[in-house]
Order: C-alpha cells, then sequence, then structure tokens
C-alpha cells in the first residue's frame, strides 16, 4: 500500500493512458467489456487520487522522479541542478485532480448511453481517456515544457471529441475554433517556455522559480503565459470562440470542458504564484486579473440572458462564473506583497475563489448534462421549441433545479458558500467587487429561472408525447455529481479545512514548493 | 492511377524507402533519427504509393483494421516498457548490464555503438510502429474523404 | 562565411515569421489560410526554439566521432522535435475539420460557412 502511493502520481497519469489504448483492441471484440474497462480505470485512478490526496495532507509535498534510482532522487550525486522528469504534487495539484477524476468518472458513466446510437464509439473513449491522461498530467508536472505537452495532448483530444456527431455542420465549425485557439495559445506558451530556457537553462518550475530575476524578457514570457491561459479559459475579449465550442459538443465532453478550463487556470495560478512569486509586481498583475474578472463576470451574464440554445445559454454562465474565480484569487495576488493584508483578506479570497472552483465543477457540469438529456430525448436544443418536460422527466428536473439553485447562490446549496466568502474578503479590498458580483449572481437566478419555466414548466406539448425519462447511465452519472454538491452543501467548513485551506496556502507558500525539489537528500 | 512507369518505379522503390525508415528508427540512439522520424520517412512512401495508386487500390492493401491494432499494439509495447521497470520507478532503464542492449558506452566522443542505451532503443521501434500505422491511416483518410467516401467504423 | 551574418538573423526571421502569421490569422478570412497561418506560426516558434541554442563555433551533440569543440545545446532541438510532432496531429485535425465544413456548407469563408451566431 505505502508503495502504491509512493508510485501513485505516476499511476494516476499512466493508467488511463494504458486503458486508451486497450480500449481499441477491446472494444472490437466486446462493448460490454469496453465499457467494464473504462469504468475500472476510472474508479481506480479514483482511489489513487484520494489516497494521494490524503497522503499529501499529512506529509506535505510529494516528489517524483521519472527513472531515477529511486523515487524522490530529484538531484543525483555531482549534479547541481535537478535533472529528469520531475512530477510534484502540492495541495493545489490534489485539489485540483479530485475534481478532475470525479467529474471524468460522471462524464464517462454518463457517456455510456448517451452516444449508444453513433458510430466510432471506440475512438470515443480511447480519445476521452487521453483527455483525462492530458488533464493529470497538467495538474502533476513539475516542469514546464510537461504543462506543454499534456496541454495539448488534453486540447487535441478535446477537439477532436467535439467535432465527434461529424453529421452536423455546426460540431465541425465549434470543433474548428476550439482547436485553432488551442493551438495558437501553445504556440504562445511554448514560444514562452523558449525565452525562459534561454535566459536561465532551466525547464524545471522550481529551479527557475529560484533562479528567475524580473528582467524585460520575463516580463514577456509572463505576458505571454498568462495570455495563452487566458485565452484558453475563456475570458473576456478572448472567449468568443468559448459558447461555439461548448454548445455543439455532446454533454459529456462539455462537462470535460468545464473542468479542462479550470485545469488552464491552475497553470496560470501555478506560473503566477509558485514560479513568478518572488519576483511578481503583484498589485499591477492582480489588478489586471480583476479587471478582466469583473469583465467576463459581467459580459458573460448579460450575453446569456437573450440566448435561445439551451447549451449555449448555459455556456455563457460559464464564462461568468470563470470570472468570480479570477477575482477571487486575483485580489489574492494583488496583496501577495502585504503579509498582514494576506492574512486578514487574502488568504480568504484566495479560498473563495478556489472554492468556487469546486462548486462549479460539481454543478456546471450538471446543468450541461440536463441540457444534454433534453437533446437526448427531444432531439432539439432550442428552448422555444421545448415545454413541458416536467411531466415526463422527473429525475432531469430535480437535477436542474438543485443545480440552478447552486450556481445562483441560494443558500444553503454550495454556491452560497463560495460566494460568501467571495464577497465578504473582496469587499474589504474594493467595494465595487461585491457589488458587480451581487449584482451578477442576481440576473444569473433570473436567466435560469427563464430557462427553467420554457423548457420544463407548462403544458404538455403534443409532440413530446412519447418522450420517456433518460437512460439509468446518464442519470447516474447526473447524481454522482448532485451527490458531490450536496456532501458539500452539507459539510462546507469541513471542505474548507481539509482541502481548500491547504491549497490556498500551497500557492501562497513559495519556499517549500522550491525545497521539495532542491532541498531533497535521498 | 498514374501510367505503368510511375507505378512499376513506385513498386521497386518502396523497398529503398522502407529499408532507409527502418535504419534511421532502430539507430535512433548514437545517430539523428528516432521512432518518430523513421516512421515519417516510410510515411512519405506511403504516400509516393498513394499517389501512384489510387487510394481505392491502396485501401485494399492497407487495411483499416490492421493499421488500427498496429497502432494500438505499439502504444501496449511502449507503455508496458515504461512499466516494467516500475519496481525501482517508472521508466527506470531496467536493461542498463543486461546483454539485450545493455552495454554502458565510455562518456566522451567515440564511435558509436548500437548495443547500448537499455530501454530506448525497443521504445524507438514502438514509436516507429506507432508512428507509421497512425500517420498512414491519417494520409489514407484524408485521401479517402476528399475523394468523397467516408470512412466509418 | 559566418562571420558576417549576424547572430542576431535567425531571431530576426523567427519574428518575421511569427509577425506575418498573426496577420494572417486576423486579417484572412479563407479557412485554408488560417491553416497555413498556423502552420507558419508553428515553424517560427520553431526556428525561435533551434536557434537559441546555438552557440558560436558549435558542433552538432553527437557524440559518434564528433570533432574538437564545444557543442550547441540539445534541449532546444528535443522540445522543437516535440513541437513539430505535435503541430502534424493538429493540421492534421485542422484539415479534417476544413473537408468537413466545406462539404456541408459548401464554402471556405469563414463568414460564409458560419452557422454558430450570438
Amino acid at each position: 500500500m505505502a508503495a502504491l502511493i509512493t508510485h501513485s502520481p505516476i499511476l494516476i497519469i499512466a493508467i488511463p493512458l494504458l486503458a486508451a489504448f486497450l480500449t481499441l483492441p477491446i472494444g472490437m471484440a466486446s462493448r460490454k467489456a469496453r465499457n467494464v474497462l473504462v469504468m475500472v480505470s476510472l474508479v481506480f485512478v479514483a482511489f489513487l487520487v484520494f489516497a494521494l490526496a490524503r497522503d499529501v495532507g499529512i506529509n506535505g509535498i510529494h516528489v517524483y522522479t521519472l527513472g531515477a534510482a529511486s523515487p524522490d532522487l530529484s538531484i543525483p550525486t555531482g549534479f547541481m541542478v535537478p535533472v529528469r522528469i520531475i512530477l510534484e504534487v502540492d495541495g493545489m495539484s490534489v485539489f485540483f485532480s479530485i475534481i478532475w477524476v470525479i467529474v471524468s468518472l460522471a462524464a464517462a458513466i454518463y457517456s455510456f448511453s448517451h452516444i449508444a446510437s453513433e458510430t466510432g464509439q471506440n475512438r470515443f473513449f480511447t480519445l476521452l481517456l487521453l483527455m483525462v491522461t492530458g488533464g493529470f498530467g497538467l495538474m502533476f508536472t513539475g516542469d514546464l515544457f510537461n504543462l506543454f505537452v499534456f496541454l495539448e495532448i488534453a486540447s487535441i483530444s478535446g477537439a477532436a471529441l467535439i467535432a465527434f456527431r461529424t453529421k452536423f455542420a455546426d460540431t465541425q465549425e465549434g470543433g474548428f475554433k476550439y482547436i485553432v485557439v488551442s493551438a495558437i495559445a501553445s504556440l504562445m506558451v511554448l514560444f514562452a517556455i523558449g525565452l525562459l530556457y534561454a535566459q536561465y537553462n532551466s525547464l524545471n518550475i522550481a529551479t527557475l522559480a529560484q533562479l528567475i530575476q524580473y528582467t524585460a524578457l520575463d516580463k514577456i514570457a509572463l505576458a505571454l503565459l498568462l495570455i495563452a491561459f487566458a485565452m484558453k479559459t475563456g475570458m473576456v475579449p478572448l472567449h468568443l470562440w468559448f459558447p461555439d465550442a461548448y454548445s455543439v459538443a455532446p454533454a459529456s465532453i462539455t462537462g470535460m470542458l468545464v473542468i479542462t478550463s479550470h485545469a488552464c487556470m491552475y497553470a496560470a495560478f501555478r506560473i503566477c504564484f509558485t514560479m513568478y512569486g518572488g519576483v511578481i509586481n503583484a498589485p499591477v498583475v492582480g489588478w489586471i486579473i480583476i479587471i478582466f474578472g469583473l469583465l467576463t463576470m459581467f459580459v458573460g451574464v448579460t450575453m446569456a440572458v437573450f440566448q435561445k440554445d439551451v447549451m449555449r445559454f448555459m455556456s455563457y454562465h460559464a464564462i461568468s462564473q470563470l470570472g468570480y474565480m479570477w477575482v477571487g484569487v486575483g485580489v489574492g495576488l494583488a496583496v501577495l506583497g502585504n503579509p498582514a493584508l494576506l492574512a486578514t483578506y487574502g488568504r480568504d479570497a484566495m479560498s473563495g475563489g478556489i472554492f468556487h472552483i469546486l462548486n462549479h465543477a460539481m454543478y456546471k457540469p450538471l446543468l450541461f448534462f440536463t441540457g444534454g438529456a433534453l437533446f437526448h430525448r427531444t432531439g432539439t436544443r432550442d428552448l422555444t421549441k421545448m415545454g413541458g418536460l416536467a411531466h415526463k422527466m422527473k429525475w432531469t428536473t430535480i437535477l436542474y433545479i438543485i443545480g440552478t439553485l447552486s450556481i445562483s447562490g441560494i443558500p444553503p446549496l454550495n454556491g452560497f458558500s463560495s460566494k460568501i466568502l467571495i464577497y465578504e474578503s473582496v469587499y474589504q479590498f474594493h467595494p465595487i467587487l461585491t457589488i458587480t458580483g451581487i449584482i451578477v449572481s442576481i440576473l444569473t437566478l433570473a436567466s435560469f429561472t427563464k430557462a427553467f419555466h420554457s423548457a420544463f414548466m407548462g403544458a404538455e406539448l403534443p409532440e413530446y408525447k412519447e418522450v420517456k425519462e433518460v437512460p439509468r447511465s446518464m442519470i447516474i452519472g447526473m447524481v454522482i455529481l448532485a451527490a458531490g454538491i450536496v456532501f458539500v452543501t452539507l459539510f462546507p467548513s469541513l471542505i474548507v479545512d481539509w482541502i481548500i485551506h491547504p491549497a490556498a496556502d500551497a500557492l501562497i507558500d513559495q519556499g517549500a514548493y522550491i525545497n521539495a525539489v532542491t532541498g531533497a537528500i535521498p | 492511377m498514374l501510367t505503368k512507369i510511375v507505378r512499376t518505379v513506385a513498386n521497386q522503390l518502396i523497398l529503398f524507402i522502407v529499408i532507409f525508415g527502418l535504419y534511421v528508427i532502430v539507430h535512433g540512439h548514437i545517430t539523428p533519427g528516432g521512432g518518430f522520424q523513421g516512421g515519417a520517412v516510410i510515411v512519405s512512401g506511403v504516400v509516393m504509393l498513394l499517389a501512384a495508386f489510387n487510394s481505392q487500390e491502396l485501401k485494399k492493401t492497407l487495411r483499416e483494421r490492421t493499421l488500427s491494432i498496429m497502432e494500438s499494439t505499439g502504444a501496449l509495447i511502449f507503455i508496458a516498457l515504461a512499466f516494467a521497470g516500475i519496481g525501482t520507478v517508472f521508466f527506470y532503464n531496467l536493461l542498463v548490464g543486461t546483454p539485450i542492449f545493455g552495454r554502458v558506452p565510455a562518456i566522451g566522443p567515440g564511435p558509436g555503438d548500437i548495443w547500448t542505451g537499455g530501454v530506448i532503443p525497443l521504445m524507438n521501434f514502438a514509436v516507429g510502429l506507432k508512428v507509421i500505422a497512425g500517420l498512414s491511416a491519417v494520409v489514407l483518410a484524408l485521401a479517402l474523404f476528399s475523394g468523397g467516401e467516408e470512412v466509418e467504423e | 562565411m559566418m562571420e558576417h551574418v549576424p547572430l542576431d538573423f535567425p531571431f530576426l526571421a523567427a519574428a518575421l515569421l511569427v509577425g506575418i502569421s498573426f496577420y494572417i490569422i486576423i486579417f484572412k478570412k479563407n479557412l485554408i489560410k488560417l491553416i497555413m497561418g498556423i502552420a507558419l506560426l508553428a515553424s517560427g516558434v520553431n526556428l525561435f526554439l533551434v536557434s537559441l541554442g546555438y552557440r558560436a563555433g558549435g558542433t552538432a551533440p553527437i557524440y559518434t566521432d564528433v570533432p574538437e569543440g564545444p557543442m550547441v545545446m540539445s534541449v532546444p532541438q528535443a522540445l522543437t522535435l516535440t513541437s513539430i510532432v505535435i503541430n502534424v496531429a493538429v493540421l492534421a485535425l485542422m484539415l479534417t475539420m476544413v473537408i468537413r465544413i466545406y462539404r456541408h456548407t459548401g464554402s471556405l469563408d469563414s463568414e460564409k460557412s458560419r452557422r454558430l451566431k450570438g
């Protein structure tokens, strides 16, 4: 068991990769065997993730060196700098990987029925497992170039999955926009990596954090990296591809894309706080992030109000909720250099932003899955054509109500817990942030109520007379996420103490990250 | 389909291209080259065959099922080699010291010895296999696709 | 001969390629031209990566029968190789999607083939 936990960072990355390439031969033989393989591998990975989370909480940062004589031998005898590919798992990585594994499991189970009538299902699950691998690699990696490679793996698989339904033209358009944006963002990241390597001769994040001085080329590299990751998370004004890609994908893939956006936020935080932490001009960069976060919140919700396509409507809300997270963590970044303010409200603002990431990853994929359930049974995504579906699709209705109450921040659900944490802490930074947040919250509730009324309430329409509830595996996928929401609703302070505060502290404490790699003794 | 001269020359040349590609794959750890580079050379040979014969003819030789299985096998061999050293660490080079590719060369310049490298030449084979199968499938699918046909599962 | 070319020349070429490719991506409407723009951006970044490893008077970083003297840095060459492989996959994917868009909508113009608005 201890050996399993020691090797768990690489096992979490390698087992979905192995399962991805086993899916094709096994799927050609039998469909049930392939479904069992996908589910077993993801459940085993989930078990490993929770075991690793508990171990990191007890024993501190977990370092794994690939190919060395022992897992934590990051600097062999006679070397001055860390060599080999190093995986470094701290509180923040563990937090994101918990989200990633829960939503991947729900998406995989949801997909068993959702795409059951399409061709090319073996390739779908191969690509889904490759996307899962890419995400885990992005979160556990300890050097910049692996960040680039795993980012590309996740993006390419995601784009191929968005364009999965090849009979329609709009899926191809959404997939094309996604892959173009991903390609440009990744090439900008590669350019920045080249700039940093040229100056400091190292790709390891911990070594760069030690060596970095804030020269002009470093500022250019920081700007390129932040713009690239902001492009991938859909920050305004680079958000134009976001609703197109999210609305046409199969619903389980839209859920995976939501958490891919979160993973790119993780990468941005890792760069701002851990790599540039000691030298960054914190107030300036923090304020830039806060301003764009406010813009994102506002533009997202105002564009959502008049949408007719249910998935497009939800994707604009996803944009606006991502703004909340940027504002929360941006406030933390803005006061990073000031220990007194950081202890008063900076850490709480960061915890609020990070907690909002957890809640968003629970309720947003749930809402997209309900939208996919509506599409699965009625064949249309247009809200004006739907009506009266609450009579037949009871489970979907209840899950949609849970999701709506969460996203609008209605107490006692989990959305409220994270939003109140953000409101209280950023109010002390600048009151306008809280006021904008509350206005956006009210508009969110209004638009979701309108959509609920339009799709579910009202008399039964004649063309939907034989609509039944969605298949069981889709409901199980949605219930997993709803169970997560209920768990976070019932125990918010438990979650904050055990998961959120360690994650926020892991971001603020740059020294521990560096020491885990460079001070490591075999 | 092009003229008989082109088809005959292509049939003869493919052998040399495949041999050169395999040379680049096998010598990946001592000269420039390796899995992807050698695989791309062989795929350029496949493109030459695609230009000489048309894609319908080539589809009868390179069946889609064969390419799928070849691709998965290449990837599975790579991951199996990576897992083989999990007793110490993942990706541990456990063939150093053994007779299979296990000689340790002296540090510094010298003539290249092909029996060095440990697990790395075997991984080059696996990656080469995967690249050949994968890129041939891509090239064949694009050719069939723009000719108007859909490649279903 | 190499002394007459200033050492900054490859970086200027890479910057020129990146600049042209951004102009193409932002201002051109044809989808195939957009793909070509991304290929040019990839070439520019790859050129930048390879040229930052150059050390004056260095030889190729291969130990087989190498002459005396310094070697150029080998890590950027490995980064470039990985980047080339990834860009092959990305370009193949983009071309497939453009072929499908053309088949469904009959046009390669990004304005005319647009179905998702608002």
